[in-house]
């Protein structure tokens, strides 16, 4: 079974690469200056984002060992120190990690992107930033606009329900949505499922996707959302799935792919492995402990 | 029992116990997710004066969790030494505050009426203090414990080495390890918070850490901090414990949510005794944390201060080795910023060390909390201060695994070096041989991790 699943996920993977290769090809390097330098901003993030991994120790006892160690963890060993406190660069990594981590809480999930993506936007009661961190439960609320909005805008009753939302990272979504949504839309088209109106929700909680799921009352529904930052990375989403999401759905019933970042779960492999894991839900009429994948 | 009284020319008139317990708090998001938080800074300081008339006896006979609802309250109650009680039990919460922060109490008298206090009573002194207070009246008591060596003496500040890595990959944790040592921390035991909850690499880390300590001959102790139940199954199997962890709630239901109930506590405690592989007396390790009753919706109204101080009052059934507060861990819905994290480790400090605990504190933060390194550095220096048993050592405070941050091997041995304390005297002598440390200042040597292959 679970071969079967990985042969269906890399041919998707196999398919979709095509494409965006052929995609790649095709683009005039003068139609969206914007989008490429936008894009190689993101790259130049990234590459920055690299630990620099270099050991400082300036006379080890053993200095093949200190490579050795160095390799075996990613922790912030073999730094050195100036008297008891670290060195400059050692200090400053360190705060600029954290700094990536903090500006992915409180920062906004990029207009155009959403646009990229005909994403429109409903907000949960959280109100502010402050309110979103202190009161949980109003994050898992829509707001009476986001309900109207909802209502007016959405395909009632589909198969399959995308949401995306922020959460707790805002440039996890930034960092992923480009390469998880065509490879998720495209995976959702190769098992021939239809999917409803996608949208986006500003300051959700994961169990937002409850209210949303008596809202529209899906089959399934997906929602894509940031995680708790790390230093490690601060880029990382989750994507939450459920089989007929309601009220007083307990966490158990959720199915979850986490750590969904360029460093840890491909987002092409993880778009096209959540169709999968979908149309196994709607075969199964489960998700959760009870879906067997 | 008055719980009535005029601030400021309004009269505040308290429903209950529960009530004047929680609005008499410092400011706590977790108390106003739970919706039980004082509105404003006056009802605060009413509730505040409410409880300073209270009585001892008042507080034991309204108890906020009847002990026949809830066991951990069974074991708060059992605990208390009739006796001592007797001598107090007239005192107003203002008289204990100025008994325990006045010259006549030393550690002595501190340790034996705290035989006759409750938990609860514990929390109520420590809702009329002020931070400095706190850290006065901590400072005052030593509690000094036994494994494989003895902490907490006057003057020592001991460390845990957590040297996690997100795979568990045994060669990374000893990296770590290495790191740590090289930096004089250690003494308080190396622990590991493992990513696999199995008895077999449960075992793995523990046959790894003891492997080490026996090769350099370190005078410390180990633990690998997985569920207790995996814990028992692996010693069961034969592996190498000094010690036994488990994290602790403030209720029966809360300890439900763990996973644990008092029974297996015991099952456990025997257990260690009987096959850990440590000297003693004492045996165990228990984490805790204010808030994490709240999220376990096991809260029972009852604000997350005096919920944390019964954890200490379940942990001194057992006469841990350490005990430590992961204050910053739970997240912003708890703690929001800075000022709540501190005041918050200084509370929990201070109500551990007065339960006879040798407390320690994991000094951390998420991401997504207001707070940044600098607070760590405060809070830090401020609990060397009130004279904590031990904190918490990470690699550049940075946790690889658990995606938070703590402090640092270098900001231990600052804490030693600015505020004039050591590490344990047997671990102490162990770095001087091992030539990282001389006259409590670390050499030229230490901060090589290579040292140790």
């Amino acid at each position: 079974m679970e071969q079967q699943l990985d042969v269906l996920v890399d041919k998707v993977v196999a398919e979709l690469q095509k494409k965006l290769a052929e995609m790649s090809k095709q683009t005039p390097v003068q139609a969206e200056p914007a989008l490429a330098v936008q894009e190689s901003a993101v790259f130049a993030d990234i590459a920055e984002e690299e630990p620099e991994r270099t050991a400082n120790v300036p006379h080890p006892k053993w200095e093949e060992g200190l490579l050795e160690l160095l390799e075996s963890t990613p922790a912030r060993i073999g730094v050195w120190r100036t008297g008891v406190r670290p060195l400059t660069r050692t200090m400053l990594q360190l705060r600029r990690d954290h700094a990536a981590a903090v500006d992915a809480v409180y920062g906004e999930v990029d207009q155009a992107l959403l646009e990229e993506f005909s994403l429109f936007t409903v907000e949960t009661q959280y109100d502010n930033t402050e309110n979103y961190l202190k009161r949980p439960d109003m994050g898992r609320i829509l707001n009476e606009e986001g309900v109207r909005l909802l209502q007016e805008r959405c395909q009632m009753r589909p198969q399959v329900q995308i949401v995306v939302s922020d959460g707790l990272s805002a440039s996890a979504i930034d960092a992923n949505l480009r390469d998880v949504l065509p490879s998720l839309l495209d995976s959702l088209q190769s098992y021939g499922l239809s999917c409803g109106t996608p949208f986006f929700v500003k300051g959700g909680r994961v169990a937002s996707m409850d209210h949303i799921g008596e809202l529209l009352q899906p089959e399934v529904l997906v929602l894509l959302i940031g995680e708790r930052p790390g230093l490690v990375t601060a880029h990382s989403m989750s994507a939450y799935m459920c089989y007929r999401p309601r009220k007083g759905i307990v966490e158990s019933e959720r199915t979850v792919i986490s750590n969904i970042h360029a460093k840890g779960t491909s987002p092409i492999e993880a778009g096209a492995h959540i169709g999968t894991i979908l149309s196994k839900m709607l075969e199964q009429k489960a998700s959760g402990v009870k879906l067997v994948l | 029992m008055n719980l009535k009284t005029r601030v400021l020319g309004e009269t505040y008139q308290f429903r209950d116990l529960k009530e004047v317990f929680a609005k008499a708090n410092e400011e706590k998001s977790g108390d106003q997710l739970a919706g039980i938080a004082a509105g404003d800074s006056r009802e605060r300081v009413a509730a505040k004066q409410v409880l300073s008339d209270l009585t001892l006896s008042d507080i034991r006979n309204h108890p906020l969790l009847p002990a026949e609802k809830d066991e951990v309250s069974r074991v708060i109650e059992e605990g208390i030494n009739e006796k001592i009680f007797r001598e107090i039990q007239n005192w107003s919460v203002a008289e204990l505050r100025e008994y325990i922060l006045s010259h006549e109490a030393t550690d002595s008298e501190l340790k034996r009426i705290s035989r006759g206090l409750s938990s609860e009573m514990i929390a109520a002194s420590a809702k009329l203090m002020s931070n400095l207070d706190l850290i006065t009246a901590a400072a005052k008591i030593r509690n000094i414990t036994h494994c494989n060596i003895a902490i907490g003496q006057p003057g020592v500040l001991a460390a845990r080495v957590q040297p996690n890595h997100p795979a568990d990959h045994v060669q990374g944790i000893k990296a770590a390890i290495y790191e740590g040592l090289s930096y004089g921390s250690g003494d308080a035991v190396i622990g590991i918070n493992p990513v696999i909850d199995t008895a077999d690499s449960v075992k793995d880390i523990l046959l790894m850490t003891k492997e080490v300590m026996n090769k350099w001959d370190i005078p410390t102790q180990n633990c690998v901090l997985a569920h207790v139940t995996t814990q028992m199954r692996a010693i069961r199997q034969g592996a190498p414990a000094d010690m036994i962890f488990q994290s602790l709630a403030g209720s029966e239901d809360g300890n439900r949510a763990f996973g644990i109930d008092v029974a297996l506590l015991d099952e456990a405690d025997d257990l260690i005794r009987k096959e850990g592989t440590s000297t003693g007396p004492n045996y165990w390790y228990f984490e805790t944390g204010q808030g994490s009753e709240l999220s376990a919706e096991a809260h029972h109204g009852i604000d997350q201060l005096t919920m944390e101080s019964r954890c200490y009052g379940l942990a001194r059934k057992y006469n841990p080795f350490i005990v430590n507060t992961v204050v910053g861990f739970i997240g912003p819905e708890y703690l929001y910023d800075s000022r709540q994290v501190i005041r918050a480790g200084l509370e929990d400090h201070y109500m551990g060390k007065m339960h006879g605990l040798p407390m320690g504190c994991d000094v951390c933060y998420t991401n997504h909390m207001k707070v940044d390194q600098n607070d760590m550095d405060n809070l830090g220096i401020l609990l060397s201060a009130a004279g904590v048993n031990f904190v918490i050592g990470v690699a550049m405070a940075d946790d690889v695994m658990l995606n938070y941050q703590s402090t640092s091997f270098h900001d231990i041995a600052a804490f030693r070096e600015v505020m004039g304390l050591r590490p344990a005297p047997a671990f102490e002598k162990w770095l001087e041989k091992m030539g990282i440390m001389e006259n409590g200042k670390l050499t030229a040597l230490a901060g090589d991790p290579t040292i140790f292959m």
